[in-house]
């Protein structure tokens, strides 16, 4: 079952985001992103990590993509069809260079089998005593909360940044 | 199942590369650098299954920074735009020689 | 810090040395580099003084010699005063060494200058009778010198930077003759040819005395190279440079072998060059640009007497080849015969003196080319006192004309001793001191010349003639060249004294008010200098003149004294002779002889010159500079030519090397070393130019470039 879903989930995925890259419209390609997200969640919670299929629907598909709608709209972006996509001799070559990084990444999965780590089982023994998300939690907050309060911090340069370039001269 | 994963971050990642080489929209760009992002997110997300929980929590934190790259990026796009009235990367070529 | 306070206490760790207690040793080296430090500071002060006036729109006025500025009367009282506290110390040293029975060297050692594997050389002064003679000139006739030099630099504008060089110089002088190895005695022989340039250019604003300079500077590297291969061949054979350890080891060196004769001929290569011997001699006469004082004291009594110091030094090793001591002879011998020949027909004052000075430094090459080592340093002692009054006295003469010159703005040389003449009314006291320097370097009876040049001479002879005596053909030669040399020192001097000092004045008839007596602090050195040149020679009389005609049968206070006071340093080569020569001669070469009598005969015929020379030169009449209009032909205008020497060596070495520069230049760096640099640019700039085609400014290309990158370190990184 959990088999058929993932094939299912990565085939969602990898649509969207041929969808993405191919799509005309610049709406078009984000409603693919989303699709390939969504699907990203689902492979995500195959691979027993809830809290994150959670928050990549929440934050990434919606906050992060509803950002990008905004700008698009915004921009009022869309409506002259002027093909964007580069094509001729730029491409293929694109598509040989990320075609021969693509062949050494199977390469080396295909010449190294994974073996299996105690990760898994400790994420799961962590889950069933803490819950999804006590499980994230308890490590975020002790061994890894200095850099936690650092992306705090750098969420909020993030955004002092974004309303400086932004916003128009005063 | 983790094998799986693991190529499918890969095809992930680089139609998410070949997106940035061939496009000129900016957004769509940028939009492609999100999925390559992604694509690394779900490798994280595999291999937490074999080394333990870290993994998660660097999907956590790119995810922030992924966030606040957004927010920063999309500044800057808007901003772009207000001068030269396009997003079409061909147009913005002052870094030539 | 350390070294120091063992400097101030005089001296560390002596060896052990009889009952020879040193005296502040370390101080007669300090004195004059403090001298100079001194100087050095007043002339740097006095620099920046006349910048600035010059940059105010002025000159800086020196004033009358009643309100001098500070920089310009210190000096007088500094370059003398370190230089006077020396040789006191010094006679201090010398009296207590007189005392003791010195058989070793004392080696006041201070600290370690160069410690590397299995090379030492220590800061150490060696303390031994021929060191101790060489102190007592350089500090004596130096002291003299620099008193001198206060009446004749009087009104330089360099005043104190003057002072400052000569002090300079006499440390580096002590340094070459007390240093207790070669490598120490190269720093001083390198150092005296530093000051020698800086005083040869002294008035460097004049491109004629900066070139000389030069030539001094660079004529003596070539010796100077000779010095440092001998000094390696030491080294790579001993081990070590120190005098003690290589004359104690010489002792295994073979009589006559390749090494000692290589060793030795790359020193006197390097004597060659200081002592200004054939054919390096070109540079002395043009070092007569520098100041008068200084020729009297570089360029006469002490720096290129240098050479003959470092044979003396090396007795040891010079005695164990005879080739070398054959050449040395040799080449002593014929420059002393060139050079007397050239004097003959020079017309500038100081020029005759500066051949005569390379003519009588041949003499001393004979000397210690003979194995008469004590004579060497005989002669040289004595050359000393009665050349350092000579240069001095024509100093006296050219102050002289000069300010008489300066008094009508006359442009006339006032160092032509066609211009001179009847000086002798005018300066008297110069005139008699010149004369009996003359006397005593004609080798007249009894000035201090007779007994040292009559020595050497004479040794000439023993040596030649001894038993196993090598080259003995070629010692007769060197003996008869010695004889006619002599001669002709006594021609061309008397020459100069009667041109300068007899006859009717040249100078002018508005200019000769003018003339007048050196100041008593340019007279009284003289005075002290003629007393040494007449008594000087007495303190090395061989028993056989002293008890002789020449001591008046016993009468006057005669001794061999130098000659045993020499005796611990030269008994080993002296050992080594009688080994090897046998028994030397007690005659004449060709025609025999002993020495009284052949001394009798040479002050004789010296004696006839000298008179012959007064009636002939007092009889011709010399007309002025101006005025003069002769023509010398055939032999006299060669020798009034130097030979073409000079010429000859510009043909042969000087514009070959300018034209072989010039290729060097032009072809070599400018077409070829250029052209590579150059294309090398153009190579950059154009291919910047075709890589430059990939910066499109669009950012897919960047992120494209960027991708191969990643695509090649994934490559690089997985194989």
């Amino acid at each position: 079952m959990a088999t058929i879903l993932f094939y299912l989930f990565a085939g969602l995925a990898i649509g969207g985001a041929i969808g993405v890259v191919m799509s005309k419209s610049p709406i078009g390609s984000l409603l693919f992103m989303v699709t390939a997200l969504g699907a990203m969640a689902g492979t995500f919670v195959l691979l027993e990590a809830h809290f994150l299929a959670a928050i990549q629907i929440i934050v990434y598909a919606g906050a992060i993509m509803v950002l990008f709608l905004f700008v698009i709209m915004l921009l009022n972006l869309g409506h002259d069809y002027q093909k964007d996509l580069k094509g001729g001799a730029f491409a293929v070559l694109s598509f040989g260079v990320i075609g021969g990084i693509a062949g050494l990444m199977a390469q080396q999965l295909g010449s190294t089998g994974l073996e299996d780590g105690p990760g898994g089982a400790a994420i799961d023994a962590a889950m069933a005593e803490h819950g999804a998300v006590g499980a994230i939690a308890t490590e975020l907050y002790t061994t890894y909360v200095v850099p936690f309060e650092i992306t705090g911090i750098l969420l909020l340069v993030a955004i002092v940044g974004a309303l400086v370039l932004a916003k128009r001269e005063v | 199942m983790i094998t799986e994963a693991l190529v499918l971050s890969a095809i992930l990642f680089v139609i998410g590369t070949f997106g940035v080489l061939v496009r000129r929209n900016a957004i769509i760009m940028f939009l492609c650098i999100e999925l390559q992002l992604n694509a690394v997110n779900l490798s994280f997300v595999a291999f937490s299954r074999l080394y333990g929980i870290e993994g998660q929590l660097f999907v956590f934190f790119v995810m922030t920074v992924a966030a606040a790259e957004a927010a920063v990026g999309l500044a800057i796009i808007i901003s772009i735009f207000r001068h030269y009235e396009t997003v079409n990367v061909d147009s913005f070529n002052l870094l030539k020689w | 810090m350390a070294s120091l306070a063992a400097l101030l206490q005089g001296g560390g760790q002596t060896a052990d040395g009889g009952h020879f207690e040193p005296f502040f040793p370390g101080l007669v080296v300090i004195l004059p580099l403090l001298g100079f430090l001194l100087n050095g500071i007043l002339a740097l002060q006095h620099a920046r003084a006349s910048a600035d006036a010059v940059r105010g729109g002025s000159e800086l006025d020196l004033g009358d010699s009643s309100s001098r500025p500070v920089t310009h009367t210190l000096p007088t009282w500094i370059g003398p005063g370190v230089m006077g506290l020396a040789f006191l110390i010094t006679l201090v040293n010398f009296t207590r060494m007189f005392g003791a029975h010195l058989e070793e060297p004392v080696i006041v050692h201070y600290w370690t200058w160069i410690a590397t594997g299995t090379f030492t050389v220590e800061a150490a002064l060696q303390l031994d009778q021929l060191s101790m003679i060489m102190m007592m000139i350089i500090t004596g006739v130096g002291t003299l010198i620099h008193v001198f030099s206060v009446g004749y630099m009087r009104d330089d504008p360099g005043y104190p930077r003057y002072f400052a060089y000569l002090n300079l110089f006499v440390f580096f002088m002590l340094v070459l003759v007390m240093g207790s190895s070669y490598a120490l005695m190269f720093v001083g022989w390198e150092g005296v040819g530093l000051c020698s340039y800086l005083l040869i250019g002294y008035w460097f604003s004049d491109r004629e005395k900066a070139d000389a300079g030069k030539k001094a500077f660079i004529v003596n590297r070539i010796g100077d190279v000779g010095f440092l291969i001998a000094m390696f061949l030491l080294y790579k054979n001993f081990g070590t440079v120190d005098f003690v350890p290589v004359f104690h080891d010489a002792e295994a060196l073979i009589y006559g072998g390749g090494l000692v004769t290589a060793i030795t001929l790359f020193f006197f290569l390097g004597a060659v060059g200081k002592s200004a011997q054939m054919p390096l001699y070109v540079w002395l006469p043009d070092a007569m640009a520098g100041p008068t004082p200084v020729s009297a004291l570089i360029h006469a009594a002490t720096m290129v007497t240098a050479g003959v110091y470092l044979v003396a030094r090396s007795s040891v090793l010079f005695a164990l080849s005879p080739l070398t001591s054959a050449i040395v002879a040799g080449v002593g011998a014929i420059t002393a015969l060139f050079a007397a020949t050239i004097a003959l027909k020079q017309n500038d004052i100081k020029k005759v003196l500066a051949y005569s000075t390379v003519s009588q430094l041949g003499y001393m090459f004979i000397g210690v080319g003979v194995g008469a080592y004590a004579a060497g340093v005989f002669h040289l002692m004595t050359h000393a006192f009665f050349k350092a009054l000579l240069f001095m006295g024509a100093g006296a003469v050219i102050h002289s004309m000069h300010e008489a010159y300066h008094s009508t703005h006359s442009h006339e040389d006032a160092q032509d001793m066609r211009n001179m003449g009847g000086l002798k009314a005018f300066m008297p006291i110069t005139w008699v001191t010149m004369w009996l320097a003359t006397l005593a370097i004609a080798g007249i009876w009894p000035f201090a010349g007779f007994f040292s040049k009559d020595e050497i001479i004479w040794k000439i002879g023993e040596f030649g003639g001894a038993e196993n005596a090598a080259y003995s053909g070629v010692y007769a030669v060197i003996w008869i060249i010695a004889l006619a040399a002599a001669m002709l020192t006594a021609f061309y001097m008397t020459r100069m004294m009667v041109m300068t000092f007899h006859g009717t004045n040249r100078t002018g008839e508005e200019e000769a008010r003018n003339l007048h007596e050196a100041p008593a602090v340019m007279w009284v050195p003289l005075a002290v200098l003629a007393f040494l040149s007449v008594f000087g020679g007495w303190v090395n009389v061989p028993e056989a003149l002293s008890s002789g005609w020449a001591g008046l049968g016993g009468l006057l206070p005669m001794g061999e004294w130098l000659h045993h006071w020499l005796e611990p340093l030269t008994a080993q080569a002296h050992h080594i002779q009688e080994v090897n020569l046998g028994e030397l001669s007690h005659s004449a070469p060709l025609v025999g002889g002993g020495e009284a009598l052949w001394a009798a005969i040479s002050t004789l015929a010296a004696l006839a010159v000298v008179a012959i020379t007064i009636r002939v030169v007092g009889g011709q009449t010399v007309v002025a500079v101006k005025e003069d209009k002769t023509q010398l032909t055939g032999f006299s205008r060669l020798l009034y030519n130097k030979y073409y020497v000079d010429e000859f060596y510009d043909r042969v070495i000087v514009q070959p090397i300018i034209r072989a520069s010039r290729f060097c230049w032009k072809v070599i760096d400018a077409g070829f070393i250029d052209g590579v640099v150059n294309s090398v640019g153009w190579i950059s700039k154009g291919s910047g130019w075709i890589v430059s085609m990939l910066q499109t400014g669009t950012v897919n290309t960047y992120a494209f470039i960027l991708t191969v990158g990643v695509l090649f370190i994934l490559g690089a990184s997985l194989f």
